[in-house]
């Protein structure tokens, strides 16, 4: 049974935003494989070190530097990378991300027992591509998951999901989407003989017409939805302490919310 | 082809081309990831456990460095064949580095595991040795060891006592003495040990410490790196096989100084890895405390010292990966399988055995300065053990001392040159004699060029001449003698390695500005010019102190006069605006950002 874990390049999580003409200032930044991501590619990587699994496919869809993402997940133990890349992609959306996966999906061949994500990205963090792949293959899916077993033989997955005051039990038959989170397994460091062996495992490179699709239906033209802008959170400002007579504290603190932030 | 690589001590004749030197920036993706794993290991399972392997948790110790051992950070140096990467250096240093980047007695114990303990067997091993010992060693399955000091032979390595003995029948040599200070004796399996076999020959053993008659002395209590083990190895008449003897009877000197030539520049990543580790706590906190009603980092006084911190940091991690790109040129031409390679491996090393001193010295130095100034930056919580910088402030402190102290390799560095000058591999003293003629015309401002460092380039280039000027005349006057004259010696010394460092940070910086413009070099080029600022008015000064003690009267005043011609011309930079551009940027990363 082949299982594809899907792979998002993001910042890393050390990086200080900076913006640039109401966009990201990508210059300075360091990329890495999204940290949820990571635990999915554990776990595919465990399954198969369980013989459940023969082989474990990493796909991701971004510029050149998505490939070091791919490295990554590589270095964990997947056994082959897919990277989408094209120049139309600039400004998919998430809808537009998972059509692309989508096909890429369906390039390498339709049989896979199961696709494994991250619950999020760390940096669109919308939590959609999932379920909207999960949705356009009309596979079952569960999220954000903290235990997972499967029976490929039986063809069914059982996963358990956080929810309040307890867990939610899932049976899935299989192929199922998965999203991955913290608690579900903690990620190995990538050994350094691990890195090496990386180098030498083969990444798949796709473009748009590769994948049958035509510029109007990625990038901006093919999105529903378009960021318009960014802006940073305001700047913590240092507090400012009252201090005196009761009486004097509260007329102080009145006065403050009435006349300069004007609430009351 | 040999010829046409960098040489080692060519610096002090010119310039290397800007394609033969090798700069952080051109980290490989799988070099970044190989620095990823060590890191994080570093910073999420040994940082955390600090203070359990300062209470000396000898279990946990272990078990982590086993840990390190899976993760395969112990054998970058150790050829495929041998169940090791065999990395190029720049990867390994790389590793180095970030192992050492947060715990110092853990990085301490790894150091010397990987460095001087599995190198002899690596460069001086039989095949049967290597076979035997290194696949255990790159696993971290046995741990080793280093034991050339004695209570009566620190320094001077060579007056060692411990004598090995031949057995009647040729299979064993028996040993006898005490070695002193050996790092990790508490969990090693094996150690390299060196003897005078019959009391008069140099040699180098493989020593099991399980052996019959080895006994260990208390564990040190320590100013720092409380964690490592350091304790005494006594050997009682040990039986030491004859096929553990390493390389040959009457050269384990060579083997000892070799390896600490390696040890030594492996030191000095350390350092660069402790800084980088130290400036990030210190900034951190900068901006957490608050007096006044405004984050400390806000004082200028702060900015300034963050500021030399991160300025010292760069200057030093260009020098390391300057050196480890010569290195790896020279080490890529050698084949493990070669009959030959002990010897060009040795060859190889001393190539660079100057610049590996300066590294030395410059590392554990740059460390030491970032370590006082965050203790300063915590104030009175850097004072307590509650917080970070009071261990950093003690761990530094060793590195000044071992690997040979600070002055044995102050000497050893015109020392080195020197010979090599005799030997005619290094054409020092024709440069002196023919700089000695010209300098009499030369006009420094007419050479000055053009660009954002071209004051700093011709500072470079003045501080070679005076350099090669003062070597020159110490030469010229002293001759043999030179060598008993320590503070001329430890002057000349430290012109060489602030020659070397400031050209290390100018070369780098030299090339960011060609790939990233001078925009996104811009904190580069204010590094290097801070540091060049701080570095050649003290090349002056120690200049003129050095010709005070060669020459007196009018011949002094005559070589005074070339000196300030040489130096005098240098237009001192806005301190201010730079420094507080840096610490700015530091403030704003929180973190060693540059690469
Ligand atoms: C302004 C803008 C510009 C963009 N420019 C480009 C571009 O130049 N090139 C380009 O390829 N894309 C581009 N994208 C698409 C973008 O990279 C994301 O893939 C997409 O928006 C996913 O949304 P998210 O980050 O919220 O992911 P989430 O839905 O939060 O991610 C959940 C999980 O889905 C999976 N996933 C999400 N994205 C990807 C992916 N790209 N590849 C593989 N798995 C993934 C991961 O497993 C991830 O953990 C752009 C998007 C925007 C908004
Ligand atoms: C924690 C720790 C771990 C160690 N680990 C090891 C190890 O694993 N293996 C090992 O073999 N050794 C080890 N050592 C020993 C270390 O290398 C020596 O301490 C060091 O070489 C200095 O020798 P010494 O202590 O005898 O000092 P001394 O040689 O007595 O020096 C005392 C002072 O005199 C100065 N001095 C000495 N000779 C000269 C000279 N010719 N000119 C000018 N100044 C001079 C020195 O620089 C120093 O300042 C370790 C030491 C420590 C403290």
């Amino acid at each position: 049974m082949k299982v594809v874990v899907f792979c998002k390049s993001v910042p890393d999580t050390e990086t200080r935003v900076k913006l640039k003409d109401n966009r990201l200032d990508k210059s300075e930044i360091k990329y890495i494989l999204n940290p949820y991501d990571e635990f999915a590619v554990e776990e595919a990587v465990r399954m198969k070190e369980a013989g459940k699994v023969d082989e474990v496919v990493a796909i991701s869809m971004g510029p050149e530097r998505a490939r070091e993402a791919l490295r990554s997940a590589l270095a964990i133990g997947a056994d082959r990378g897919i990277l989408i890349k094209d120049d139309v992609l600039d400004g998919s959306d998430t809808y537009v991300t998972a059509k692309v996966l989508v096909k890429a999906l369906e390039k390498d061949g339709a049989e896979y027992g199961m696709l494994l994500f991250g619950q999020q990205a760390i940096d669109g963090d919308t939590w959609h591509v999932p379920g909207q792949v999960a949705e356009m293959l009309g596979l079952p899916q569960a999220g954000s998951i903290i235990k997972l077993e499967v029976d490929p033989d039986a063809g069914k997955a059982v996963a358990n999901r956080l929810v309040e005051g307890g867990e939610e039990v899932h049976e899935m038959s299989l192929p199922c989407v998965v999203t991955c989170r913290k608690g579900l397994n903690e990620p190995r460091y990538p050994s350094l003989p691990n890195i090496m062996k990386a180098k030498r495992k083969p990444i798949q490179d796709y473009s748009i017409a590769d994948l049958d699709l035509s510029p109007e239906e990625v990038g901006k033209a093919g999105s529903f939805t378009e960021v318009l802008s960014y802006s940073l959170p305001p700047k913590k400002e240092a507090g400012r302490k009252v201090e005196g007579e009761p009486e004097e504290v509260v007329q102080a603190l009145v006065k403050f919310l009435k006349e300069e932030i004007k609430v009351i | 082809m040999a010829e046409e690589k960098v040489k080692g001590g060519a610096f002090l004749l010119e310039s290397p081309k800007l394609e033969e030197v090798f700069v952080p920036e051109e980290f490989t993706e799988e070099q970044r990831m190989f620095a990823k794993t060590a890191e994080d290991f570093v910073k999420n399972e040994v940082a955390p456990k600090s203070d359990e392997i300062e209470a000396k948790n000898d279990e946990l110790h272990v078990q982590l460095f086993k840990q390190a051992g899976e993760l395969g950070l112990l054998m970058t140096d150790i050829p495929e064949k041998y169940g090791g990467l065999g990395l190029d250096k720049i990867s390994s240093m790389l590793v180095q580095e970030k192992v050492s980047s947060g715990q110092g007695s853990f990085s301490v114990t790894i150091t010397d595991h990987t460095g001087i303990a599995t190198l002899p067997i690596v460069y001086f091993g039989t095949e049967e040795q290597r076979q035997k010992y290194l696949p255990l060693l790159a696993t971290g399955e046995l741990i080793g060891s280093y034991a050339l000091t004695e209570t009566n032979a620190g320094s001077d390595a060579m007056g060692i006592k411990t004598k090995a003995v031949l057995s009647g029948d040729g299979k064993h040599y028996i040993l006898n003495g005490s070695k002193q200070f050996v790092t990790n004796a508490g969990f090693a399996d094996i150690c390299i040990v060196y003897a005078k076999v019959d009391g008069e020959h140099h040699a180098a053993f493989i020593l099991d410490l399980k052996s019959e008659g080895v006994t260990l002395g208390p564990e040190e209590h320590k100013m720092g790196i409380r964690g490592s083990s350091t304790r005494a190895v006594f050997l009682d008449n040990v039986k030491v096989p004859a096929e553990n003897l390493l390389g040959e009877v009457g050269k384990g000197h060579l083997i000892a100084f070799n390896v600490l030539n390696i040890g030594r520049y492996k030191l000095g990543v350390a350092c660069t890895g402790a800084s980088k580790a130290a400036l990030g706590e210190a900034v951190r906190y900068a901006n957490q405390r608050f007096q006044f009603g405004v984050p400390i980092s806000s004082f200028g006084m702060i900015k300034e010292k963050l500021a030399d911190m991160v300025t010292k940091t760069y200057v030093l991690e260009s020098a390391v990966y300057r050196t480890a790109g010569f290195i790896d040129a020279l080490f890529s031409q050698l084949d493990y399988d070669d009959p030959e390679f002990g010897k060009k491996a040795m060859d190889a090393v001393a190539e660079y055995a100057t610049e590996c001193s300066i590294i030395k010295i410059f590392g554990s130095e740059v460390l030491d300065f970032v370590v006082d100034e965050t203790v300063q930056i915590f104030g009175g919580y850097g004072y307590t053990e509650e917080y970070p910088a009071e261990r950093f402030y003690r761990d530094s402190r060793i590195n000044r001392i071992f690997e040979g102290t600070n002055e044995i390799n102050r000497l050893l560095i015109p020392g080195m040159l020197m010979r090599k000058a005799m030997k005619g591999e290094l054409a020092l003293l024709p440069a002196a004699q023919k700089l000695a003629k010209e300098v009499m015309t030369l006009m420094p401002l007419a050479l000055l060029g053009s660009g954002p460092l071209a004051q700093e380039e011709l500072a470079v280039e003045m501080a070679r001449k005076v350099a090669l000027i003062v070597a020159g005349l110490a030469a010229q006057k002293y001759k043999e003698a030179l060598k008993d004259q320590q503070m001329l010696l430890a002057r000349m010394a430290d012109i060489i390695i602030e020659l070397y460092a400031m050209e290390s940070a100018l070369l780098r910086t030299r090339k960011v500005l060609e790939k990233k413009g001078e925009d996104k070099a811009r904190h580069h080029v204010a590094m290097t010019q801070l540091y060049v600022a701080q570095a050649f008015p003290r090349v002056a000064q120690l200049a003129q102190e050095a010709l005070a003690a060669i020459e007196k009267g009018d011949m002094l005043k005559a070589n005074l006069s070339v000196l300030r011609k040489l130096t005098r011309w240098y237009t001192p930079v806005a301190l201010v605006d730079l420094k507080t551009m840096v610490a700015d940027k530091l403030i704003e990363e929180e973190k060693y950002w540059v690469c």
